[in-house]
């Protein structure tokens, strides 16, 4: 249990001022004086008590250096704690931080540092005749692919130098940054270690004609008045190649036709292409269009604007 | 052992309630013996070290354990490198001197 303080013992404040304590011990030590308590031994022990407390606390430096921890009750001093001893000290291993290195043999420290190794390293540490491993280090590159083998797939050769490359499997709906790992075409291991990995950052170009909106690939298509009008059947691009299409009469600018499965090629299921048509009239100044327009059009009043919304 | 009452003993002015809060918190490892936790010498210096933070460096209650996390992991670095250093000490010249030479210089 710890002890009393000289404050609880005088049964004052720790704030209290010096008259305070002074008044308040003068009244207790009238009440337990031993001389004035004859044969009273339980007087006598409190009374020495309130003296030692008040000897602490009327003694301002004293009193100052208990409150700040420095000296105890009796006014010895107090062992200072520092934590480095025992830190660093047989019991400190009990905070050791979880997941941290188990330097149990030197690989693990090699491991836990990254160390490259250079060569000189490789061979038997410690003098035990043991050999340790080191993983070879990952390389890095990167690898620019056009947006067609993106979208369809396929391998492409990244060239390290003129006589080494690496034959690199691009996976159909790769996203532009997305980094591929290739295992053990990293550098060499030592010691017997599995070699590194080579990680391959892949840069998908942009497209004149096609945009990726998730699987599926859109495109706007431009066509003539009279296609649009009277239907039509043309060639349009797609990621595989050229493929027709029937364009509906009656479409318009903004409408949409749906290519399945000419997106994105993922075996799993492959993406559409998304055919936004654009009606281009070419020749406005087309004198038979512009006399049959004129004939046409005041008695089929339209209004385009129509679901503009009002500014 | 030290129980419970006998760090609060040692350890002027330390509240009872904040000394239980922060074995809760796994600021401070104790074991449970009975009703009574019980520490060991590193326990009570570590109790003394967060008390220091608290009411000296003004350290507040949510950035205790990332302090504490951060020197545990400079202790450990400090253990490990001391385990290291030890075996160094303990080869024939030839091979401490060969690491000296090894060791690359500090820019």
């Amino acid at each position: 249990m710890a002890a009393q303080s000289p404050y609880e013992i005088l049964g004052v404040k720790p704030t209290a001022s010096a008259a305070e304590i002074r008044k308040i011990y003068r009244d207790l030590a009238k009440q337990f004086h031993p001389d004035l308590n004859p044969g009273k031994p339980e007087a006598e022990a409190r009374f020495k008590s309130i003296s030692a407390a008040y000897d602490l606390l009327s003694d301002p430096e004293k009193r100052a250096r208990y409150d700040r921890g420095e000296i105890d009750e009796s006014g010895a001093e107090r062992p200072r704690y520092s934590y480095r001893p025992h830190a660093e000290g047989a019991e400190g291993w009990r905070y050791q931080p979880e997941g941290e290195m188990d330097l149990s043999d030197l690989e693990d420290l090699f491991a836990a540092f990254g160390s490259s190794g250079s060569g000189r390293r490789g061979r038997a540490g410690a003098g035990s005749g043991e050999r340790f491993r080191i993983r070879g280090q990952d390389r890095h590159f990167t690898l620019t692919v056009e947006f067609t083998d993106a979208a369809t797939g396929g391998k492409k050769r990244l060239s390290l130098s003129p006589d080494e490359w690496l034959d690199v499997t691009v996976p159909a709906g790769i996203e532009d940054g997305q980094i591929l790992r290739l295992r053990g075409k990293g550098g060499p291991g030592m010691g017997g270690g599995e070699p590194g990995d080579a990680l391959i950052e892949v840069h998908v170009a942009a497209h004149p004609l096609f945009r990726r909106e998730g699987d599926n690939i859109c495109i706007e298509l431009p066509v003539s008045l009279a296609e649009a009008v009277l239907g039509a059947r043309i060639e349009v691009p797609t990621v595989t190649g050229r493929v027709s299409m029937t364009i509906p009469r009656g479409s318009d600018t903004g409408t949409v036709l749906r290519l399945r499965e000419k997106g994105i090629q993922r075996r799993s299921r492959p993406g559409d292409q998304l055919v936004t048509l654009k009606v281009v009239i070419g020749h406005p100044k087309d004198t038979d269009l512009v006399e049959s327009l004129e004939k046409w059009a005041p008695s089929h009043p339209f209004d385009a604007r129509r679901e503009m919304p009002r500014s | 052992m030290i129980e419970f009452d006998e760090v609060l003993g040692r350890l002027h002015g330390l509240d009872r309630n904040e000394l239980g809060r922060w074995v809760e918190n796994h600021w401070v490892l104790a074991e449970q013996h009975g009703d009574t936790l019980l520490f060991r010498e590193v326990d009570v210096a570590r109790i003394e070290l967060i008390r220091e933070m608290r009411d000296d460096f003004a350290v507040d209650d949510e950035a205790v354990p990332l302090v504490l996390g951060l020197l545990d992991q400079i202790y450990e670095l400090r253990r490990q490198l001391r385990r290291l250093c030890d075996a160094l000490a303990a080869q024939p010249d030839d091979i401490r001197e060969a690491i000296k030479q090894a060791l690359p210089p500090v820019r």
